[in-house]
C-alpha cells in the first residue's frame, strides 16, 4: 500500500535519553515510514546515531516508548525483535579468520535454538542473502581478506539473512571510497525497490542522502529540526541551521535531487571557450 | 615575585621553579626524620634523641653498636635502593611515554634478579663487588630481549609493555628453576634466593652492600639528572623532538641505558622490590609538575621515603619475624596502581 | 581461513586422535617417574588390585597426579579461550589476568588466618578468590571512556598478580610455612596430590567444561560485538555471566588442586585456533583435550629436566609459554594500533 497515509514501521513517542547527566534528546516523536528509505542527517554529535540506536533497542530510553509495527519494543523478547528488525552498528568488527559464510549464518541466530540449529529455511535464507548482495562467490573467503566495500556487503548480507522487514544502518558508508559508497547505497536502494524493505540509516554525505532517501530526518541538538522528502525540505536555510554552513542548493544534473554546494573558499577556474 | 629561580654563571644557566626547590627541601627534611625514626625502631627501641647523639658521636656505646652495625646500613641501603628504583622508573616512563610502566612491570627487574641468582648460585666464590655487574648484565639482557621482541619496524608502548609482562613471568620461572635444580642448593640458600626475589634488604652491611652499591649510584644518578631535560622534549613525541633538534634515538638509548643500569644495580642489593619505580614518579609529577628536571630528584627522595617506610613496617609489624619489604611496597603499590588507572581513565 | 583442519570430518578425526593422545599421556604419566612402572601393572592396579606396593603407588600417587594434570590443563585452556573471547584480547588468560594469583591468595590467607583446612574448603576458597579477582581486574580494566582495552586490562592483571603474590608470600612467611608449600602456591605443581584432592574440585570443573560447550554457539555470536549480538536478539548479559561463572569454576578449581599454573590458558587457545579456526563449538573441545595433553606432557618433562630432582610443572609451562606469548603480543600489538 503505497498511499499518502503510510503506516509507520517504527514509531517513537516522547523519547527521552541522556548520557550521564547530559541530555541527548527529550520528548522526541518520530515515525519511520514503512517500505521507504529514511535517512538521518545532522552535524557531528547531534544525537542522530544515539537516536537510531535507541530505535533498535541498543540503548534504553529513560522515558517514552518505541513501537515496532504497533507493538511496544520493550515488551518484546530480544529474538522477537530480531525477527522483525535488523540493525547494523557502525564499523562492526569481525574476529580474525571468520569467513563470509560463517558471518552470514549468524544472521539466523534469532530463529535457532539448542535443538534447531540449522534448518532448511536457515540454509535457504543464507543463500538468498549471499546472492542478493553478490557475495555468493566470496562466501568461503575470510572477512579480513576482503575490500572495505565487500566487507560491508558481507555485513549487510548478515542482516538480510535475518529476514526482517526493517533494516537500520548506522553510517554504513564510513571509511569507504566514493565508488564503494555508491555500491553499498545502490544495494540498499535495490533491496527497498525489489523487496519493499524499510531502510533507515544515518549518513554523513547530504548529497547522497538526498539522492537515495524518500524521507529525510534532519536532527539538530537532540531534536528533529525538519522531516520530509528531500526535495521539499532541503534548502539553504536548513543547511545553515542544521550544519552551520552557507551553501547554495541546486539540482543534481543526473537525477534532479537536491544538490548542496558549499560556499567557503577554493580556487576559481573560469571556463575557457 | 617570580615563580622561577634563575641561576646564571659564565658557563651554566638554568631555571628552577620555586615550588620545586620548596618541595625538595621539605622532602629532604621528611627523609631525615624518617631515617632517624627507622634507626630508632626495632626489637630494642632507641629514642630519637639518643639516635641523634650517637650519630653525632656522643651517644652511649651499647646504642652505637646497634645503630652503626645493624640499623644504619639498612637505612642507608633503603635510601639508595629506593631512590635508584624511583629514578629508573621515572626515566623509563618518559622513554616509553606510558605512565603505567616501571622496571618491574616490564621485566627488567626480572632480568636483574635472574642475573643475581646466577651469581649467588654459581659465582659465590667471586667477590661480592661483582654482583651488581651480574645483575646489570641480567637487566640489560632482559631489556635487549624485550626490545628485540617488541621491535617491528619501530617500538610501540603497547607492544613493549605486553612483551615485558610476559618476559617478567618467564624470567621469574627461570629463576625458580635455577634455584630448584642447582643440585647443591641447600634449602636455606633456596629460601634466601626466594626472599630475594620478593625484594628484601634484611641483614645488609656496610662493606658487603653499601660499598658495593655506592659506585653505581655515584656514577649513574648525575647522568640521569643531566639527561633528564631531553625527556621533556621526548614526551612530546618523536616528530616534535626531532624538529626541535633532539637526536631522538641517541638520547633515548642513553637514557634507557641509565634506567636499566640503575634498576639492575638496585636489584642486586635489594632484590625485586615492586611498584616503587611505578609510584614515585607519579607522586613527583603531582608535586612538581611534569618537567623532568624536577621530577627526577623529587622521585629519588620519594622512592627512598617509600622504601624506608615499607622496610620499617616489614621489620617492626611482626617482630621477631622480618618480612621482605617488597611485600609492603606491593601492598601499597597495587592500590596506587588502581588509582592511576582511575585517574588516567580519560586519556 | 587458512587453519589446518577445514572440514567437519577432518576436525572430528583430529579430536578423536587428540583424545587418544590424551589417554596415552595419562598412562605415560603414571608409568614414567623415578621408579618406572610397567604398563601391564598400571592396568592391573585398576582391574585386579592386589594391594601390592606398586599398585598402591599407582592408585594413591601416580594416578591422581595424572588426572589432576589432565583436568587442570583442560580447565585452564578452556577458561583462557572464553576469556579471550569475552574481552576480545588475545592475551587474556587466568594467569595473566591475576585470577590464579588471587585464588591462591584467598586459599593461603584463609588457611593462615581463619584456620581453613580441608580440600573442599580449598576448592570453595579458590572459587571465591577467582571470582573476586576476575571481577576486580575486569572493573579496573574497564575504567575510563574507551572501556576494556587490552593494555589497561593486561596492566591491571599484571599488577594484581604482583599484589596477590606478594601478599601470599607475606602470609606464608609469617605463618612459618615450609619452602615446598610456598613454592606450590607460587608456581603451581601437580606432584604429591592424592585422589581426594582430585575429587574435591573435579565435579565442579567437569560441570563447567560441559557448560562451556553449551555456551559455544552463543560465544560465536558475541564474537561479532555486543551491538551486533544484541541486534540479533541475544541476551548478552546472560551469555557473559554464564561465561564468567564457567571461567571462575575452571580457574578457581584448577588453582585449588594444582596451584597457579601460568601460560596454559594463553598457549592452547592459540594453537587451537590455528588447528580448527574460530568456531567455539570446535575450539572449546579441542582446548580441553590439548590443554590436558600439554600439562601432562609438561609434567612428565618436569621429572626429567633436572633428573632425579623434579621441577614444579608451573615452571615448565612458563618457560614453554614465552615464545608463544611473544609471538601473540607481536601480532596483537599490530592489530590494536
Amino acid at each position: 500500500m503505497k498511499g499518502a497515509s503510510r503506516v509507520s514501521a517504527i514509531q517513537a513517542d516522547k523519547l527521552t535519553l541522556s548520557y550521564g547527566k547530559k541530555p541527548i534528546f527529550s520528548d522526541l516523536d518520530l515515525r519511520i515510514p514503512e517500505g521507504r528509505i529514511t535517512v538521518f542527517i545532522g552535524s557531528n554529535g547531534c544525537g542522530k546515531s544515539t537516536l537510531l540506536r535507541s530505535l533498535a533497542r541498543l540503548l534504553k530510553p529513560e522515558q517514552g516508548t518505541v513501537l515496532l509495527g504497533g507493538s511496544e519494543i520493550a515488551k518484546l523478547s530480544g529474538k522477537e525483535i530480531a525477527r522483525r528488525l535488523a540493525i547494523l552498528p557502525q564499523g562492526p568488527l569481525a574476529p580474525e579468520g571468520l569467513t563470509v559464510h560463517q558471518l552470514v549464518k549468524q544472521g539466523r541466530y534469532p530463529y535457532q535454538s539448542f535443538l534447531q540449529q540449522w534448518s532448511r529455511e536457515d540454509e535457504a535464507m543464507v543463500n538468498k542473502a549471499l546472492q542478493a548482495t553478490g557475495m555468493d562467490e566470496l562466501a568461503g573467503r575470510s572477512i579480513d581478506s576482503l575490500s572495505g566495500g565487500q566487507r560491508q556487503r558481507a555485513w549487510i548480507a548478515m542482516t538480510l539473512a535475518q529476514n526482517t522487514s526493517t533494516i537500520l544502518l548506522d553510517e554504513p558508508t564510513t571509511f569507504l571510497d566514493m565508488a564503494h559508497q555508491i555500491e553499498i547505497l545502490d544495494l540498499l536502494f535495490d533491496l527497498n525497490e525489489r523487496e519493499n524493505r524499510t531502510v533507515a540509516m544515518v549518513l554523513h554525505d547530504i548529497n547522497l542522502a538526498c539522492r537515495y532517501a524518500h524521507h529525510i530526518v534532519a536532527v539538530k541538538a537532540g531534536a528533529v529540526y525538519a522531516e520530509g522528502a528531500p526535495e521539499e525540505i532541503v534548502d539553504e536555510k536548513l543547511i545553515r541551521e542544521v550544519f552551520g554552513m552557507e551553501c547554495q542548493v541546486t539540482r543534481d544534473p543526473i537525477l534532479g535531487t537536491p544538490l548542496v554546494i558549499p560556499y567557503g573558499k577554493g580556487r576559481k577556474v573560469t571556463a575557457r571557450e | 615575585m617570580s615563580n622561577w629561580v634563575t641561576i646564571r654563571g659564565r658557563r651554566l644557566s638554568f631555571q628552577v621553579p620555586r615550588r620545586t626547590i620548596a618541595v625538595l627541601a621539605a622532602l629532604f627534611l621528611v627523609n631525615v626524620i624518617v631515617m632517624i625514626a627507622c634507626i630508632g625502631f626495632g626489637s630494642t627501641f632507641i629514642s630519637p634523641l639518643a639516635v641523634i647523639r650517637s650519630l653525632l658521636g656522643i651517644g652511649d656505646s651499647s646504642n652505637d653498636m646497634i645503630i652503626f652495625t645493624l640499623r644504619m646500613p639498612r637505612v642507608v641501603i633503603a635510601v639508595m635502593v629506593g631512590s635508584m628504583l624511583a629514578v629508573s622508573g621515572a626515566l623509563l616512563q618518559g622513554i616509553v611515554r606510558n605512565p603505567l610502566t616501571s622496571p618491574d612491570v616490564i621485566g627488567i627487574s626480572g632480568g636483574a634478579s635472574l642475573g643475581t641468582i646466577v651469581f649467588i648460585l654459581y659465582f659465590s666464590h667471586v667477590s661480592i663487588r661483582f654482583m651488581p655487574i651480574s645483575s646489570i648484565a641480567g637487566a640489560f639482557g632482559a631489556a635487549l630481549l624485550i626490545y628485540l621482541f617488541a621491535y617491528r619496524g619501530g617500538i610501540t608502548p603497547l607492544r613493549l609493555v605486553l612483551i615485558g609482562i610476559g618476559m617478567a613471568t618467564a624470567l621469574t620461572a627461570v629463576s625458580y628453576m635455577l634455584i630448584l635444580t642447582a643440585s647443591f642448593t641447600p634449602t636455606a640458600v633456596a629460601v634466601k634466593a626466594f626472599t630475594f626475589m620478593t625484594g628484601s634488604i634484611y641483614g645488609v652491611s656496610w662493606t658487603k652492600d653499601v660499598l658495593t652499591l655506592l659506585p653505581w649510584l655515584v656514577v649513574l644518578m648525575p647522568v640521569a639528572l643531566i639527561y633528564a631535560r631531553h625527556l621533556n622534549v621526548q614526551e612530546l613525541g618523536d616528530e616534535v623532538a626531532a624538529s626541535v633538534g633532539s637526536s631522538v634515538n641517541a638520547k633515548r638509548t642513553m637514557l634507557l641505558f641509565v634506567s636499566v643500569a640503575l634498576a639492575g644495580a638496585a636489584v642486586a642489593i635489594g632484590g625485586t622490590i615492586n611498584f616503587i619505580g611505578l609510584m614515585a614518579p607519579h607522586i613527583a609529577r603531582k608535586l612538581v609538575g611534569p618537567a623532568y628536571g624536577g621530577v627526577i630528584p623529587v622521585s629519588a627522595l620519594i622512592g627512598s621515603l617509600v622504601l624506608l617506610l615499607s622496610d620499617l613496617v616489614a621489620r617492626v609489624a611482626f617482630i621477631p619475624l622480618d618480612i621482605p619489604a617488597g611485600v609492603f611496597t606491593a601492598a601499597v603499590g597495587a592500590p596506587f596502581f588502581v588509582y592511576l588507572l582511575y585517574r588516567h581513565r580519560h586519556s | 581461513m587458512n587453519n589446518l583442519l577445514r572440514t567437519s570430518p577432518q576436525k572430528t578425526a583430529g579430536l578423536v586422535i587428540g583424545i587418544f593422545v590424551l589417554l596415552v599421556c595419562i598412562v605415560s604419566s603414571i608409568v614414567f617417574g623415578v621408579a618406572d612402572i610397567k604398563w601391564r601393572t598400571v592396568v592391573d592396579s585398576f582391574t585386579a588390585f592386589n594391594g601390592s606396593q606398586e599398585h598402591l603407588i599407582i592408585r594413591t600417587a601416580r594416578a591422581p597426579r595424572a588426572f589432576i594434570a589432565a583436568i587442570a590443563g583442560a580447565a585452564l585452556a578452556v577458561a583462557g579461550a572464553l576469556m579471550q573471547g569475552i574481552t576480545r584480547n588475545p592475551l587474556a588468560s587466568p594467569s595473566l589476568f591475576g585470577i590464579n594469583a588471587g585464588a591462591a591468595f584467598f586459599i593461603v590467607a584463609a588457611s593462615a588466618f581463619f584456620g581453613a583446612s580441608g580440600l573442599s574448603a580449598f576448592a570453595t576458597l579458590g572459587f571465591i578468590g577467582a571470582a573476586f579477582t576476575a571481577l576486580l581486574v575486569y572493573v579496573l580494566g574497564s575504567i575510563g571512556k574507551d572501556g576494556l582495552t587490552p593494555l589497561k586490562v593486561t596492566l591491571a592483571g599484571a599488577s594484581m598478580t604482583a599484589f596477590f603474590s606478594s601478599l601470599s608470600l607475606g602470609v606464608l612467611l609469617t605463618g612459618g610455612q615450609t619452602f615446598d608449600q610456598v613454592l606450590y602456591w607460587f608456581v603451581g605443581s601437580v606432584a604429591g596430590r592424592d585422589m581426594a584432592t582430585f575429587n574435591s574440585a573435579a565435579p565442579y570443573m567437569g560441570a563447567a567444561l560441559l557448560g562451556s560447550f553449551v555456551l559455544a554457539r552463543h560465544m560465536n555470536l558475541l564474537a561479532l560485538g555486543e551491538d551486533v549480538a544484541t541486534g540479533l536478539g541475544q541476551k548478552t548479559v546472560f551469555v557473559k555471566m554464564g561465561a564468567a561463572v564457567v571461567i571462575v569454576l575452571l580457574a578457581g578449581g584448577s588453582v585449588s588442586i594444582a596451584g597457579p599454573i601460568a601460560f596454559v590458558g594463553i598457549i592452547i587457545p592459540h594453537v587451537t585456533r590455528y588447528l580448527v579456526g574460530i568456531d567455539y563449538r570446535w575450539t572449546l573441545p579441542y582446548c580441553a583435550v590439548l590443554g590436558g595433553i600439554l600439562l601432562l606432557a609438561a609434567d612428565i618433562g618436569s621429572r626429567y629436566i633436572a633428573f632425579p630432582k623434579e621441577v614444579p610443572v608451573g615452571v615448565m609451562t612458563a618457560i614453554l609459554g614465552v615464545p608463544f606469548f611473544v609471538y601473540i603480543a607481536r601480532q596483537g600489538g599490530r592489530a590494536h594500533e
